[in-house]
């Protein structure tokens, strides 16, 4: 089943055409990594595919429903989480579980269970009635994955989820990503971190706007007989026109 | 004299402690690293240095001048680029420099050979505000306000997070071409690959140093023995690596999962250890497996030390 399609997906502000006619397919419970330079066009296709900007031209279709005719279906059956705006600082964690599951319809009588089996599962209990501020940066990021899906929605978008997190955090975070993924939530990331392309199925590199690569990370490595993900990428957003 | 010294700088804020007790030295004209993940104290550091907040006890001198006692003068000759874009936004990329410059009495033409390479980049959009700038050209415009005075010290606060690897590269080769001109240079990032293009970086967590070395006499103080690991099921690869009794450590590294192994076990068993764990995955029903010994990055230094701290 394909959770996200985009055909011929354009944005143009003004004579600037920041996404320019991409075309992909990604399957249920995929782990699909949307790679390219600052400026390649990756946070606008983004933001199309969640609902909140339309198109210029071209249609796609997320969980199911249209991103132009029905972004607000699409909000309600996304997932969503970025680094820069995660948790509220000033609620304590089971308040900002409740609320983010509030605003996603999850039913009252479902939340307080489901919070305790997450929190178990997290080994978290202890911290139900921490004020978020005071938690560190990894437990945060893990918190706020958690929240982002929580509705048990089809696909969640990640934006560079990992980005400043210290590097065994970083890993704990990505087996948290890889069973949501064996549960069957599609996933959508974006990073700047090379290694973690390798952890994607499949991967594509956005080149000013346009989708310059798209396949498996071991694909695409033979295909430009490259050592690793580093030097794809280098070799391909070296070619970048836009600053 | 030392370009940087510091002897037992600590901070709180409230009950957090965000220092403890940090000494180091930083030599003229040397690129410094300060490499740990947020919340390491990385930026309280640097506020500290660049005399924009007050240590709780500890003493540090830019130059020989106290950081305390002589702020003004140590104002005069550092430069420092904040994490966050610190810029007037409703001003042009040329007003910007030009405050920048009029601020330390100093003129753009003064200094231009230092900015030449940085600023010639952004030069077409000079008349452009700051605000409007990508995150690239921002970059751009915000190291060369920090240079245009032509600081001894340079103060760069995690210069190249959110950046992408190429990009990361180029900024890279800007502060090599800096420390041709003599600069001191004093750069943190949570990125553990940019450690190699220091002379001398501190591991930093917990508002503390866990090493300071050359990234050469880091990687090759891995403690351990370091395997890389492969096989057709990476993620299955992973979880079977992690129940295996006798492994110090085991992460996920890009295309391969890297564990570590207590050295005197490892070379007492010689070529028996691999060849169990060879075993091991094969009663697993893993394919393709290639497991070999390799040599440490900081990255696996990183984690060496923060889990042994």
């Amino acid at each position: 089943m394909k959770v996200i399609t985009a055909n011929n997906i354009t944005k143009r502000f003004g004579s600037f055409t920041a996404v320019d006619n991409i075309s992909f397919e990604v399957e249920k419970g995929e782990i699909f990594g949307f790679l390219g330079a600052n400026g390649a066009g990756k946070t606008t296709a983004m933001r199309m595919l969640c609902g909140l900007s339309k198109p210029s031209s071209g249609s796609g279709t997320v969980a199911g429903f249209d991103i132009s005719k029905q972004s607000e279906q699409v909000k309600a059956n996304i997932g969503y989480m970025s680094q820069k705006f995660a948790l509220y600082d000033d609620l304590k964690v089971w308040e900002n579980l409740k609320l983010f599951a509030g605003i996603y319809g999850v039913p009252a009588k479902e939340i307080g269970p489901k919070t305790d089996r997450l929190l178990a599962n997290l080994g978290f209990e202890s911290e139900r009635n921490t004020l978020v501020a005071s938690l560190p940066l990894g437990w945060k990021q893990k918190l706020s994955f958690s929240a982002a899906i929580f509705h048990n929605p089809q696909v969640v978008f990640l934006d560079e989820p990992t980005g400043g997190v210290d590097p065994v955090t970083r890993r704990q975070f990505w087996e948290l990503i890889y069973e949501a993924a064996d549960n069957g939530i599609t996933i959508f990331v974006t990073t700047h971190y090379m290694d973690e392309a390798e952890y994607c199925n499949r991967v594509s590199i956005m080149v000013d706007g346009r989708i310059e690569a798209l396949d498996s990370p071991k694909n695409l490595k033979q295909q430009m007989g490259a050592q690793n993900m580093d030097e794809v990428f280098h070799q391909l957003a070296r070619k970048a026109k836009r600053n | 004299m030392k370009a940087i010294s510091v002897q037992n700088i600590s901070k709180n804020y409230a009950k957090v402690a965000a220092l403890k007790g940090l000494s180091f030295e930083v030599e003229k004209g040397e690129i410094f690293g300060v490499i740990g993940p947020d919340g390491a104290g990385k930026t309280t550091l640097f506020r500290i240095l660049t005399t924009l907040l007050l240590a709780n006890s500890g003493k540090a001198s830019l130059e020989g001048l106290d950081v305390v006692k002589d702020y003004k003068k140590i104002r005069q000759m550092v430069g420092y680029m904040p994490g966050r874009f610190s810029l007037y936004q409703d001003l042009t990329v040329e007003e910007n420099l030009k405050i920048f410059a009029t601020v330390f009495n100093t003129t753009i033409q003064e200094n231009y050979h230092l900015i030449k390479d940085i600023y010639q980049q952004i030069e077409p959009f000079k008349k452009r505000r700051a605000g409007a700038l990508s995150g690239g050209m921002k970059q751009k415009l915000a190291l060369s306000c920090a240079l245009i005075h032509k600081p001894n010290i340079l103060f760069l606060d995690e210069p190249t997070t959110g950046v992408d690897p190429v990009s990361r590269k180029e900024f890279w080769d800007m502060l090599a071409k800096l420390k041709e001109e003599g600069i001191t240079i004093v750069v943190s990032t949570p990125y553990m690959d940019e450690a190699s293009l220091c002379d001398r970086i501190a591991l930093m967590q917990g508002g503390e140093f866990l090493r300071i070395d050359t990234p050469e006499n880091i990687m090759n103080s891995y403690k351990n023995i370091l395997l890389s690991v492969k096989a057709d099921q990476m993620s299955q690869l992973l979880k079977d690596l992690k129940a295996y009794q006798g492994l110090e450590s085991c992460f996920a590294f890009g295309d391969s999962h890297h564990i570590s192994v207590d050295k005197s076990s490892y070379l007492e068993e010689g070529d028996d250890w691999k060849i169990k764990l060879l075993k091991y995955l094969e009663y697993k029903r893993h394919r393709h497996i290639l497991i070999e010994e390799i040599s440490a990055t900081v990255e696996d230094c990183f984690m060496e030390l923060s889990e042994g701290s």
